[in-house]
């Protein structure tokens, strides 16, 4: 079920040299890169039809498009490492383990779009990734895969680190372009969009770190290729992050069109202790919570979008029959709550005010009035929000108002009695 | 000392989070106190009020003094689902301290903190700059010791 | 030229508009919190969203440009909801016991909650009392209203270039304070209050000092004598329901001996003091080599702002006292005198288009007898609204009265301090014909006026021209600085206000100040002018008077006591 692409190299591969990712052909795409036409590239990556892997899923070609067409000559790559949404650890695991592999996608994206100049964003708590990282960088400099006029190029490239501080929110585009510019994580108003007016008001192209390490398969192998791998909408391999209450929890990377039993049953070994799932919450926090009986839908970005969620990153998080929703609920509620940057009113208010309706139903506490005050509050806040964390904050919710609407009204008419998925 | 860490940085805007981290690192207490994030200001020609907007918005900053070992533990849902509340507790009794209080010794400081994105070792914390997974009650007492004897 | 179609009406919107530009041009009302005309879009409130049909989720009307084709619904259920919840949600969290406001019957929140229908809230309370921050003489903070809309960071981030305030903390626990979450006089502040001018309800307001003015009023044993600054003939209308731009003079006048003030006087008397003073020292430094250029000192928000960011700069400014205070002095010595009244119980008001002038009626330097300072209490052209509504004066039909002699006679010149170039306009008529010793044809100095930030003009004197500046918002006042500094400064004299607009745009100036209502009242201010015969501040008859009787000559040593002060390094 497994197909390893960004991980095939990674059993045994010692992150802390460069020659053991040069042995496998590492950097071998960035030296063709070099002598390929900028927009020839671009086409590739079109060809391949390769969708963000950091959860918000856009097509790649478009945005290095978008970063091409400008007129202006400063221009930034940022590649978003501030994996926060919990239940997620792919990005982590890439760059703990196969750091060079991020460094050539990165090379390769800066070179198509004419970036001279890149950061790599990494949350603070990544404390190992940002060593290694920093390794790599320093390696990749002295084997001259960075600097100027690389390789006799012409074509020059520096990259710095940049670290968090402790907030989720950073992980949003113009939050952690804020935040690299040396203030609080607050989002900006788009239009306009990062690739016109990004980090200090130039062009900038933001990927994820699983987006950014599948540029050098695509051009290895050809976008055509790439393509074939996966589904009609999503193309190519995804890291799933399984977690929870499962036996193997890790990294697994399997092609799009995976059944998500499977990779529960076959990868994750099944449950802990061998108890019945009760929910199972896809992409993470900010992802929908299905029941037993939706297990056989496939990963795949499209059948995510059913959810009217944003978010693809690809997590699965298992929980057992045993487990109280409104706990999970409400634990996530919290985790909003308290990631919220606080900028716009229909996220800042309300996600305390979800907690406290949700804490209700914990307490056995709840109304049918209150039922129906989180289920307005929460598509207020979906469809009015200033950006992702605000819009998908409520996603869990409003999926358990869809899938699990009896455990509601069980709750608010047998107190402590309802609650078991 | 804060002059000896703020000369290693050029006076860009963009500096100021590696610098506060840089400051607040290698101080014992691991807070930033008023002074320094005016001279922080000052250094980089920002007004103090854009300074203390950013310490007081990222979790990682704290303007009151805390322990010399800043014990992260994760609560959110993976870890959750993995019994970090009782990781809390078995926290809260060795070391006789509620959620965001600090040992009398000023040893250790307890925060919660989101999710550390390492959820395959659940449960998890981190402690100073390094987290540890897989935790459970024996090893939980053997880390605290092993912190306890650090100087 | 995009063709959409907003509730059902077809619409030729212009390239680049935003929905909510579409709409204010064919008259459709979308509801708006965050939003200023003069400010960039925030777009945190989230009351303005619109639909647009075919998409899933709402889109923010303000920030939220026009494509051809959209189809547009400002008002469907799904709206509705939204900006219901919203509105609650902010209610939640802040402090509704309206009746007990400053702002109650003239608040953004109200009239939204009010306009949209909210007759219960789903949420419960969830604020948390924070201390109110009033241990300055200007404004006061209550962050319990506070509604996060961003708009005093704007202002004084980006109009202003102070940054003393910006969101601490984040989530529900953010809030808007300076630095360290603590008091604005730790800070930079310069009282400016273009934070309270912008503010949508009560969270950032004036001192207070009704009260205080009321128990004088009331104190038989006090003489309580009132002047009034020059923008406040052209804004006190706006509190009573006038249109912008009215001019209200005769009824200020009268409004006010009505609330109880013993004598009703005019700072625009002391406007022409302070011209001849500061015309003179200009003269005198330009012939004695003295420091150049000469800046203006009248406006308290730039004074405080030169002592606290640019003490080097401090022996540019001009020694002479604003009009405020060159009143205050005089009331308390010449005034007191002449009417044989116990200089502690001259009880002197000021009426004040500027929330900084509290502070400077505080300031040590400003009491000529240690006991009492000179000016005894400010109160903004919004207190005196709310003062005259309260007395039951019928503001619109009352009379027109006459200011009180010798401090009622005054010029034109005078009257235009209120507008950015006011002052350099009136120094100019002055200095010119003292120097040149013949009438200036034209009296109107043109290049001067107007809203652009930073005007310049050039006026000869004798063989020489010099050029001078004028300079309006706090911005652009360190722009000039920085050129004085790298000594790239081609000026002799300097004209420089903390507000944008000159003091018509203060901080204390009738809710909702913005530049077009700022333009109206400029405009008003040299009709003033225009229509007076006396326009020249040397030829106002009881200017001449005073200094025949009192001051015996423009930089005497009296004058220099009364009307001069210094500043300090803070």
């Amino acid at each position: 079920m497994e197909q390893k692409l960004l991980t095939k190299h990674i059993p045994g591969m010692d992150p802390m040299n460069v020659q053991a990712y040069l042995d496998v052909e590492g950097y071998q795409s960035f030296l063709k890169a070099l002598k390929t036409r900028p927009l020839d590239i671009i086409g590739d990556i079109e060809q391949s039809k390769l969708r963000g892997r950091g959860g918000a899923a856009f097509p790649v070609h478009m945005k290095m498009m978008s970063m091409a067409k400008q007129k202006e000559t400063t221009r930034y790559i940022i590649c978003n490492a501030d994996e926060g949404e919990p239940g997620n650890f792919k990005d982590r695991y890439l760059m703990e383990n196969n750091p060079h592999q991020l460094l050539e996608g990165m090379l390769i994206a800066a070179y198509a779009t004419r970036a001279n100049k890149g950061y790599i964003y990494i949350r603070g708590e990544f404390d190992t990734p940002i060593k290694i990282m920093q390794e790599a960088i320093k390696q990749a400099k002295a084997h001259g895969m960075l600097g100027t006029n690389i390789q006799g190029s012409g074509f020059d490239f520096d990259l710095e680190i940049r670290s968090g501080a402790g907030s989720y929110v950073c992980g949003e585009e113009f939050a952690l372009i804020e935040s690299i510019e040396g203030k609080s994580g607050r989002t900006r108003v788009k239009p306009p969009f990062p690739t016109d007016v990004g980090l200090f008001g130039k062009p900038t192209l933001i990927n994820n770190v699983e987006t950014f390490s599948n540029l050098p398969w695509i051009l290895s192998m050809g976008g055509e290729t790439f393509a074939s791998i996966g589904t009609e909408s999503s193309t190519g391999t995804k890291l799933v992050s399984v977690s929870g209450n499962v036996k193997h929890p890790g990294v697994y990377e399997v092609p799009f069109g995976v059944p998500i039993r499977d990779v529960i049953d076959t990868l994750g070994g099944g449950t802990q202790n061998a108890q019945k799932i009760g929910m199972v919450q896809l992409s993470g926090a900010s992802g929908p919570i299905i029941p037993e009986y939706m297990l056989d839908l496939t990963i795949d970005f499209d059948r995510f979008e059913d959810f009217d969620s944003k978010t693809g990153a690809g997590a699965i998080i298992v929980m057992d029959d045993q487990k109280d929703m409104f706990d999970i609920l409400k634990r996530i509620s919290d985790f909003f709550d308290h990631e919220s940057c606080g900028k716009c009113t229909p996220c800042r208010e309300g996600n305390v005010h979800m907690s406290k309706l949700l804490n209700k139903f914990l307490q056995s506490d709840a109304t049918e009035k209150d039922l129906m005050n989180l289920e307005s509050l929460s598509r207020v806040m979906h469809q009015t929000s200033l950006c992702g964390l605000g819009q998908s904050a409520p996603t869990a919710v409003l999926s358990t108002l869809k899938y699990f609407r009896d455990t509601y009204f069980d709750r608010i008419e047998h107190p402590q009695e309802g609650g078991r998925a | 000392m804060l002059e000896s860490i703020l000369t290693k940085y050029p006076k860009d805007q963009d500096m100021l989070i590696e610098i506060l981290l840089d400051v607040q690192n290698q101080k014992t207490d691991q807070y930033l106190s008023e002074a320094e994030i005016e001279q922080i200001a000052s250094y980089l020609s920002l007004p103090t009020a854009h300074v203390s907007s950013a310490v007081s918005f990222y979790t990682f900053f704290s303007t009151q003094p805390r322990g010399k070992h800043v014990i992260q533990v994760c609560k959110d849902v993976p870890c959750y689902l993995n019994d970090s509340d009782n990781l809390v507790d078995t926290i809260q009794k060795q070391l006789g301290i509620g959620m965001h209080e600090t040992t009398e010794d000023g040893m250790f400081t307890l925060e919660p903190t989101s999710c550390l994105g390492i959820c395959d070792g659940a449960p998890a914390m981190r402690i100073g700059e390094h987290t540890y997974t897989k935790l459970n009650k024996d090893r939980v007492t053997a880390l605290l010791a092993e912190y306890r004897g650090k100087r | 030229m995009p063709t959409i179609t907003i509730n059902n009406q077809k619409i030729e919107a212009k390239e680049g508009q935003t929905i909510l530009e579409v709409a204010k041009d064919h008259h459709i009302d979308i509801p708006t919190l965050c939003h200023f005309p003069d400010l960039d879009v925030q777009s945190d409130c989230r009351i303005c969203m619109s639909e647009i049909v075919g998409q899933k989720k709402l889109a923010p009307s303000c920030s939220t440009p026009v494509k051809e084709g959209m189809e547009i619904k400002t008002n469907s259920q799904r709206v509705y909801n939204a900006r219901k919840t919203i509105t609650e949600l902010l209610l939640s969290n802040h402090d509704t016991n309206c009746t007990a406001c400053e702002r109650n019957m003239n608040c953004e929140l109200q009239t939204l909650a009010d306009t949209l229908g909210i007759d219960e809230n789903r949420f419960d309370n969830i604020l948390e009392h924070e201390p109110i921050d009033d241990n300055n003489p200007s404004i006061t903070r209550n962050a319990d209203r506070c509604i996060k809309c961003g708009r005093c960071i704007e202002v004084c981030k980006n109009v202003q270039g102070i940054h003393v305030l910006d969101y601490m903390n984040r989530s529900h626990d953010t809030k808007v304070a300076p630095a360290h979450g603590k008091f604005l006089n730790d800070q930079v502040c310069t009282y400016c209050g273009q934070c309270a001018n912008v503010c949508p309800v009560a969270s950032i307001t004036e001192k207070s000092d009704l009260e205080k003015v009321t128990h004088a009023i009331h104190d038989e044993t006090k003489h309580v004598i009132v002047q009034t600054a020059p923008a406040t003939r052209v804004s006190l209308g706006e509190t009573l329901g006038m249109d912008s731009g009215s001019i209200v003079t005769g009824q200020m006048v009268a409004a006010l001996r009505r609330v109880g003030f013993d004598k009703v006087f005019d700072t625009d008397f002391t406007a022409d003091l302070t011209i001849m003073e500061e015309g003179h020292e200009l003269l005198s430094r330009v012939k004695e080599g003295g420091k150049l250029p000469m800046i203006t000192s009248c406006c308290p928000g730039w004074v405080n702002y030169a002592e606290q960011k640019n003490p080097d700069m401090l022996d540019h400014l001009s020694t002479a006292k604003s009009p405020q205070q060159m009143f205050g002095a005089l009331a308390k010595t010449y005034y007191a005198e002449k009417e044989n009244i116990d200089p502690n119980n001259v009880y002197v008001v000021s009426i004040m288009p500027c929330t900084a002038k509290k502070f400077e009626a505080s300031r040590e330097e400003m009491q000529v007898h240690k006991e009492t300072a000179d000016v005894d209490a400010v109160l903004t052209t919004r207190e005196l609204g709310k003062m005259i509504k309260r007395a039951g004066v019928n503001f619109k039909n009352i009379g027109e009265e006459s200011y009180d002699a010798p401090f009622g006679i005054t010029s034109g010149a005078g009257a235009i301090f209120g507008a950015t170039g006011g002052v350099m306009e009136a120094a100019l008529r002055t200095v010119s014909e003292v120097v040149n010793e013949k009438p200036l044809e034209k009296l109107d100095f043109e290049d001067v006026r107007g809203m652009e930030g930073i005007k310049e003009a050039s006026v000869t004197l004798g063989e020489n021209t010099f050029k001078v500046a004028v300079a309006h918002t706090l911005s652009n006042a360190q722009k000039v600085l920085d050129d004085i500094k790298a000594g790239v400064s081609p000026y002799a004299f300097i004209e420089v206000m903390a507000c944008p607009g000159g003091c018509i745009g203060g901080g204390g100036q009738p809710y909702t100040t913005t530049n077009a209502k700022r333009q109206e009242r400029i405009d008003a201010i040299y009709n003033v002018d225009t229509a007076m015969k006396l326009r020249k501040s040397h030829e106002n008859p009881a200017v001449n008077t005073l200094y025949e009787e009192y001051l015996s000559e423009p930089l005497s040593k009296r004058a220099h006591d009364l009307l001069h002060t210094h500043y300090k390094r803070r």
